[in-house]
């Protein structure tokens, strides 16, 4: 009840700031995010989720939204665009890590605020850290990391684990690794790779007692298709990108049992994530995934800055955005030193839902308060 | 590493190898035929995936859908032959590529207009899920061994096709001479028509069979494309022997490619750089296999028109 009418208190703070300062008519976003081929539902989701909030506060912030296919010279290119002919305040959206590293370094150089709603590769993290980039999800390793923790206290010893060759792949297994220790074996397959049979012989034929892998999107789906189809037998554990709502829906009951790590799930209890999955669920008609928590948070932070500072007060407006004044719905939520988040990441379980199709269940608690490995690193 | 995996590693070689001459072979008639390349070789595979998952999904049935996927990326072929591709015959090659690049960009924005951009799934037939096991104590997937058996009844019928049937007569003669035949009065437009629909089932069929194991989405066709454009390149343009040859060839080359390099390098290099060095070598692999094939036989394995 406290947090209700904290919340609401919050959104009239919000409201009457608004007419105050005039920050959120004059503000341009600009949303470059994978709206098509086998990534589009991470951009669909971040998309809307992000927008729910716009529309939710009633303010009449200018969003401007592009597809890059996931494809790096057309992120580029949409950026340049964004920059110089829209002339936006801030840029959000971008899904990929891939993508992340040729578009944000410069953006966030030439003093234009970056907000990341998914990509937190680690050189972002470290050594190319600045203070216009904030993220709003995780650093690349950190779910990764967490899974690696709870594998080993589960009593695992010999995992096999697989990611794409891209900087969150590379992110994703330095993390498992960082948190496991040694692993059986590990192989990097192409990013977009649909055939995954080689890679499943390979597991079959080691000493391996658990696969863990990091395959986002249509990748997933493939890989675990081809896995139950292959009669692997051993237990698959995963991110939460391995295995969000879509996915799981692609995938049906091979899925049921697995668990994953994610910093958010839809049936977490604070009144703000009620209201989200909720209201999410009436506009969309699906159930949020995290992407879509992730959209929606960073909407929301973006908003509770806005409602301070204008984005060309760049010294008020990062010091608005490095305070998180906002409901994140994934509980309570700060940043480093480095603008990336500490957060509690979670272990979900994938049981079959009320409607008999498997569905992700919050089970416990994986790492309380993790920070990312590469904040002292950052020099900022 | 042992025998069992090898043999299984290569039983997916193969299976690639087969899907990829599927693709291939249609590719490689057009081109050796007509003259013409067909970048939309890639969106007709698309449609007939997305036809056979449309349509499996009404019907329950994946093999009505597969049916489906099949007939209905032919009858999109023959329709794109009489509307777009006929008249681009006599043009030159740049034309035809941007004709045919345009097309890929109406089927893919078409595609997810209708379909949505958010991928389509199409389930196993419980018939062929499950694995069997074979001599040398390899477990396969009964799926992929029956892609590899469709793949092999395909080259039989299309070697029959070709070199046992009138219809195939007039093939050869015309990637031999075209404007000769042409004047013997065969109906030469008809033939053309015949040829890219064959094709297009051909490349509906591998979509249908391939999108059980993978995601069905827009643009899945491009990837299987260009590895197309390379199994024809290696086995000679118009040549359908040399497209089995180099099919089955970049499938073993590549499937080995990703699975051994990796462990070759960790001889000489620690783990971590072995598995980037590995994995980033295997991908350029089958492209490395094609400038060597070039640089010893410029026109590929088997030269059509040699």
């Amino acid at each position: 009840m406290k947090k209700f009418v904290s919340a609401g208190a919050f959104a009239l703070m919000a409201a009457t700031s608004m007419t105050a300062l005039p920050a959120f008519a004059e503000t341009k976003v600009g949303m470059i995010t994978t709206l098509s081929g086998g990534g589009s539902h991470l951009g669909i989701d971040v998309r809307d989720g992000f927008m729910l909030a716009i529309e939710q506060s009633k303010s009449d912030v200018e969003v401007i939204i592009r597809d890059d296919a996931r494809k790096p010279e057309l992120a580029k290119s949409l950026a340049n665009e964004m920059l110089q002919k829209e002339k936006v305040d801030i840029l959000t959206g971008i899904i990929w890590s891939n993508l992340a590293m040729a578009v944000i370094p410069e953006v966030v150089r030439g003093g234009t605020v970056y907000l990341s709603p998914n990509a937190g590769p680690s050189a972002l993290a470290g050594k190319l850290c600045n203070e216009n980039y904030f993220n709003v999800a995780w650093q690349n390793n950190n779910l990764h990391e967490a899974m690696g923790a709870y594998m080993k206290k589960e009593g695992l010893k010999a995992p096999f684990i697989v990611a794409p060759n891209y900087p969150a792949g590379v992110d994703a297994l330095t993390g498992f690794k960082s948190y496991f220790g040694e692993v059986e074996g590990e192989l990097f397959t192409k990013l977009g790779q649909t055939d995954y049979a080689a890679e499943i012989a390979q597991i079959k034929a080691s000493k391996a007692d658990s696969v863990f892998f990091f395959l986002p999107g249509g990748m997933g789906i493939s890989f675990m298709k081809q896995y139950g189809g292959a009669e692997v037998g051993l237990p698959v554990f995963g991110p939460a990108f391995s295995f969000d709502e879509v996915i799981l829906g692609a995938v049906g009951d091979a899925a049921i049992g697995v668990k994953n790590t994610s910093q958010w799930a839809y049936d977490m209890d604070n009144a703000a994530n009620v209201a989200f999955v909720k209201s999410f669920k009436e506009k969309y008609g699906r159930t949020p995934t995290l992407y879509a928590s992730q959209g929606f948070d960073t909407a929301n932070l973006m908003l509770s800055a806005l409602a301070k500072a204008a984005p060309s007060d760049a010294e008020a407006f990062r010091a608005a955005m490095k305070a998180a004044e906002f409901e994140s719905v994934r509980g309570a939520f700060k940043f480093g030193s480095n603008n990336h988040p500490i957060q509690n990441i979670y272990i979900r379980e994938v049981v079959a839902g009320a409607d008999g199709k498997p569905t992700n269940k919050l089970a416990g608690i994986a790492i309380e308060n993790l920070q990312d490995a590469y904040v002292s690193e950052c020099k900022m | 590493m042992n025998i069992a995996l090898v043999l299984e590693q290569l039983l997916n070689g193969v299976q690639l190898g087969v899907m990829l001459f599927t693709m291939a072979s249609g590719l490689t008639l057009v081109f050796g035929v007509m003259g013409l390349i067909n970048l939309s070789h890639g969106s007709l595979y698309m449609m007939g995936a997305f036809i056979c998952a449309y349509v499996a999904g009404i019907t329950g049935s994946f093999w009505i859908g597969l049916l489906a996927g099949a007939l209905g990326a032919g009858v999109m072929g023959a329709i794109i032959e009489l509307v777009v591709i006929r008249r681009l015959y006599d043009r030159d090659h740049l034309d035809q590529v941007l004709a045919t690049f345009a097309l890929i960009l109406i089927f893919s924005e078409g595609t997810s207009w209708i379909f949505g951009a958010s991928p389509l799934w199409l389930d196993m037939p419980d018939l062929l899920s499950g694995s069997v096991s074979l001599p040398g104590g390899v477990t396969y997937p009964l799926y992929r061994l029956m892609i590899i058996g469709v793949g092999i009844v395909i080259a039989i019928g299309l070697y029959l096709l070709i070199s046992r049937t009138r219809i195939g007569m007039r093939i050869r003669a015309g990637e031999n001479d075209r404007e000769m035949i042409g004047a013997l009065g065969v109906n030469i437009s008809a033939l053309y028509t015949f040829v890219f629909a064959v094709g297009a089932v051909l490349a509906g069929l591998a979509g249908s069979l391939l999108g059980v194991l993978q995601s069905v989405q827009v643009g899945m066709g491009e990837p299987m494309l260009i590895l197309a454009f390379v199994v024809i390149v290696i086995g000679g343009i118009g040549s359908i022997k040399g497209a089995l040859v180099g099919a089955l060839l970049v499938g073993v080359v590549d499937t080995l490619g990703r699975i051994f390099l990796p462990g070759l390098f960790s001889l000489v290099l620690d783990n971590a750089d072995a598995t980037s060095v590995g994995s980033a070598l295997a991908s350029m692999l089958i492209y490395l296999l094609m400038a060597v094939v070039l640089a010893v036989k410029p026109k590929g394995l088997f030269p059509a028109n040699a």
